[in-house]
């Protein structure tokens, strides 16, 4: 097997085009992804290519052949879990990030557990009300906690609806919030790709200290 | 008047569980800005709308 970078280059790269400030930022931080489907899948992967130290990734699910169309999985880990199979692959990609997974459902009693240590929570859940559910929670036990949510993203709609926008001090909402897929029928790779690149680029401009949008 | 969702609406004296109530919002997928802070949800039915109130109901969507 050919060698892989050592730490060093790595970091050394990442350094040249972010800047070693934002690059230091970034690694010292940790980000939680909730839900690692077709949002949750690419938002981790941007953000591990970008540096971010630490990841936190929870999902009860496992990789099935339905998910290949637009979640960051392959073929030979369809019936893996979600949260194993991501982290092999991240790993690949950025082998010294460190990775935590929870292999669980996320409810209201174990949100604290899960994400107290994280900076910046991303919502990727799947469904309306376990969107709805986690942004209360956290906003009533975690209120420190920057969170940034995906809504609406479903059928082939123009990708120019897709925005971030914030709702409050710490909470980042992006996605058209009209296209459900209930409604729309369908989600598309590059749709939902669109609405993952928001909200890992609104993290990483968080970890920056850049809170506009 | 009360701006909700950026229209201005005579809703003032109204609680928030007696406002989703009157315009049909669900309450399962919500959730309630008030003046910039995310309202609990057990304080719904107990929060009373102010004259000059600012209140955003963001309805999430499914999908991800």
């Amino acid at each position: 097997m050919a060698s892989i970078p050592s730490k060093e280059e790595m970091y050394t790269e990442l350094c040249k085009r972010h800047g070693k400030d934002r690059q230091d930022k970034f690694a010292s931080s940790c980000v939680a992804v909730c839900g690692l489907g077709g949002l949750g899948s690419n938002i981790a992967l941007s953000l591990a290519r970008a540096g971010v130290g630490t990841l936190i990734l929870i999902d009860f699910d496992r990789v099935d052949v339905s998910n290949l169309h637009r979640q960051q999985y392959f073929a030979n880990q369809v019936g893996m879990y979600k949260t194993d199979a991501l982290k092999a692959t991240l790993k690949a990609v950025m082998p010294y990030i460190n990775i935590r997974t929870h292999t669980v459902k996320i409810t209201k009693d174990n949100i604290q557990e899960l994400l107290s240590d994280a900076d910046v929570i991303c919502e990727a859940f799947d469904v309306a009300e376990e969107k709805a559910m986690l942004v209360n929670e956290i906003s009533e036990n975690l209120p420190q906690k920057f969170i940034v949510c995906g809504s609406g993203m479903a059928g082939f709609d123009t990708s120019n609806a897709i925005k971030t926008r914030r709702l409050t001090k710490r909470i980042y909402i992006c996605g058209d919030e009209t296209s459900d897929v209930s409604d729309a029928g369908s989600l598309v790779s590059s749709r939902v790709m669109l609405c993952a690149a928001h909200q890992a680029h609104t993290v990483l401009r968080i970890l920056s200290g850049e809170f506009d949008v | 008047m009360v701006k909700i969702n950026g229209e201005n609406i005579s809703a003032a004296g109204l609680t928030i569980s007696a406002y989703l109530d009157k315009s049909d919002y669900g309450t399962s997928r919500i959730a309630v800005e008030r003046n910039g802070e995310i309202v609990p949800k057990a304080l719904y039915a107990t929060t009373v709308l102010e004259d000059g109130d600012e209140l955003e109901i963001v309805q999430f969507v499914g999908g991800g």
